[in-house]
């Protein structure tokens, strides 16, 4: 079976692959649209990678939340407030050069840091399952003081968004 | 009988076992992935061309008419022939359009629709791949067609394409959250979240139909199933006497054939989805398995045909209104009805759960009474 | 089975977000920078799960940290989203050199 193990391996690369290049298409692309488009990609990307990592119900719940909820929420306000069709307008501003040069430094740094790191891995961790169930439980049992809070968090969030979205009167 | 039940399943293994004999071990897997994606391939679109049929001919019935009968004995080669006319129309691109985006949304609205199909359960042993979150698979991958319509309204550059296509991801994304809801008490009670589970705590006649909430559950998932789809009553988005055709206005030819079919797929995996979890799935007595599990979806979509020729469109703020006043509600408290039904032990639990079913429904209804609309009162006419 | 090293992953996401960051930093369209920002957020949420699939005392820890992470970075997009839609009816530009005014 080393022959699936292999093309599993490459599959993984390539999601890599084209998450990083649709990230790149976020940041470069003229038409905001398209760049929400590019976005909804490296979301999946993302969610391939976590498959990778054996937390599908996560992978999943990123799909749902980000894909499904979010990325309606940013069309949204795309399709309310976007200037179509001009192809006149810039869409960077001209610091592009520095940042780019800076963050290259920064990348190459830190690859050539975490490539020479040797991680003390975990066996356990590795090999363990965690699923819906292990989640839930983690979720009532020990993290149940930050769940509640993040519920108020997110009653202030909607109180606001729906205050802050009125039109005037 | 057992041969019968599991004709596919052997047939997919006879078929593995001969290569076997010639080819490496990796191969073999391979294979059998392609055979499951080609069993799904063929089975998806032949469903939606004979559903058309279906629709055409029962709406006829109900409008007291025949439908198709010229092409073919009953009109049974009339998708064919829908078909045809459809891949040989003209291509038609708006001017201003946005090429990519107006050439790619017909494209991306079939994935989804016929990515669904592999977590529903078709037979004993059927479904395509046993995700341990298959449930929740389907429900993620159904909230994508949003991401579709809206490339459609956008790519269309026309105002009523947009309007249609912002109200009918408003209109989705407003069903999401009851339809999620809904299935939550399932979930409960069976402890995880695969398809194939589900209907394995459904076997020998228990199905989840037949207890207090699951009977009301299986209605408000039955309802936002047919709102996620866009059809009558709340198909205001792509109503043809509403705003031309909504969000596919600019589409001819071939892309308004995949719109339409990710249309009746998506019809079909809401109602299979539905016979999965609340009916029962492929359990039942005479019958093989497979036989059975087509007959509840197809019993689910004559109900939804039955909707398109019997009852007037809902709208716009009505349809919201629907949502979030009356289904959320309910199908949170549906939870609660749930949870205690799990807890109390056997015969204890039919009553509590009913009797605490009744409250929720007078409490729900006494609520929105004062939303619903008064009756009108004409000042000239008597 | 864990076929892919852990430091791969680290890469993957320092690459993420330094692509989410030089959004950030060039970006005219304020809702590009919003976008720009979900990238850096993701970043953050891969390096998490990554870490405790592979290092973690307990593997559930990092993926429960994720989704604090991921339920705060839609309450911020919803709440930004907003904001710019009052922006827009006010000022009528989304660029965010052209919104220079505290008071007009």
């Amino acid at each position: 079976m080393d022959a699936l193990h292999i093309l599993a391996k490459l599959g993984i690369f390539a999601a890599m692959l084209v998450t990083l290049t649709a990230a790149v298409m976020v940041v470069t692309l003229r038409n905001i649209f398209h760049c929400a488009l590019a976005l909804i990609l490296v979301l999946l990307g993302v969610a391939a990678a976590y498959i990778s990592l054996k937390a599908e119900f996560f992978a999943v719940i990123q799909i749902l939340l980000y894909v499904g909820a979010i990325m309606t929420l940013v069309i949204f306000a795309i399709m309310l407030t976007s200037r179509i069709g001009d192809k006149t307008i810039l869409q960077n501003n001209r610091q592009g050069l520095i940042s780019f040069a800076l963050l290259g430094l920064f990348n190459v740094f830190f690859t050539g840091a975490v490539l020479k790191t040797s991680w003390n891995l975990n066996p356990a961790a590795m090999a363990a399952n965690v699923d819906a169930g292990v989640l839930g439980a983690a979720f009532m049992n020990e993290y149940v003081f930050p769940f509640e809070i993040i519920s108020v968090v997110l009653i202030v969030a909607l109180v606001g968004a729906i205050i802050l979205g009125r039109a005037d009167q | 009988m057992e041969a019968s039940d599991t004709i596919f399943v052997a047939f997919k293994k006879a078929i593995l076992g001969f290569l076997q004999g010639f080819l490496p071990d990796w191969t073999v897997v391979i294979v059998s992935i392609l055979i499951s994606i080609t069993a799904i391939a063929i089975f998806g679109p032949v469903t939606m061309m004979y559903l058309t049929w279906l629709e055409r001919k029962v709406v006829g019935r109900i409008q007291n008419r025949y439908g198709p009968n010229r092409v073919g004995i009953f009109g049974l080669l009339q998708p064919i022939a829908d078909g045809v006319k459809m891949l040989t129309k003209e291509d038609i691109v708006p001017q201003a359009a946005d090429k990519v985006t107006h050439f790619l949304a017909p494209v991306i609205v079939v994935i989804p629709a016929l990515l669904v199909f592999s977590v529903l359960p078709f037979g004993k042993g059927m479904a395509a791949v046993n995700l341990n979150v298959g449930l929740l698979f389907f429900l993620a991958i159904s909230t994508m067609s949003t991401i579709a319509i809206f490339m459609g309204s956008w790519g269309s550059r026309n105002k009523f394409s947009l309007l249609g296509g912002m109200r009918a991801v408003a209109q989705m994304v407003s069903y999401e959250i009851p339809m999620v809801m809904s299935v939550v008490p399932v979930i409960l009670v069976t402890g995880s979240l695969s398809t194939v589970s589900i209907v394995e705590a459904q076997l020998g006649g228990k199905w989840f139909v037949f207890t207090p909430w699951g009977f009301f559950a299986a209605i408000v998932f039955f309802l936002c199933g047919v709102a996620e789809v866009n059809r009558t009553p709340f198909d205001l988005p792509e109503g043809e006497s509403e705003i031309i055709a909504g969000f596919h206005t600019e589409y001819s030819g071939m892309k308004f054939a995949l719109f339409y079919m990710a249309e009746f797929m998506s019809a079909f995996a809401i109602s299979g989805l539905t016979a999965t979890l609340f009916f029962g799935g492929w359990d039942g007595p005479f019958l093989p398995s497979w036989v059975w599990f087509l007959i509840k979806a197809y019993a689910m979509i004559f109900i939804m045909i039955w909707f398109r020729g019997t009852l007037p469109r809902l709208r716009v703020d009505q349809l919201m209104g629907f949502a979030w006043k009356l289904l959320l509600p309910f199908a949170l408290l549906n939870i609660f009805v749930a949870a205690l039904w799990q807890l109390l032990p056997a015969p204890k639990n039919l009553i509590v759960a009913g009797a605490a079913e009744a409250v929720v429904l007078v409490v729900i209804f006494v609520a929105a009474r004062k939303d619903s609309p008064q009756k009108r009162t004409y000042i000239f006419a008597d | 089975m864990n076929a892919i090293p852990l430091s791969y992953y680290v890469v993957f996401s320092g690459l993420l977000f330094s692509i989410g960051l030089y959004g950030v930093l060039v970006r005219r369209n304020v809702i590009g920078i919003l976008m720009s920002i979900e990238l850096i957020v993701n970043a953050a949420n891969i390096n998490l799960v990554a870490f405790s699939r592979y290092v973690a005392v307990k593997p559930e820890t990092g993926q429960i940290f994720a989704a604090f992470v991921i339920v705060l970075a839609a309450a911020a997009a919803a709440v930004g989203l907003a904001i710019v839609l009052c922006v827009y009816r006010n000022r009528r530009t989304i660029y965010s050199d052209e919104i220079n005014l505290l008071k007009f």
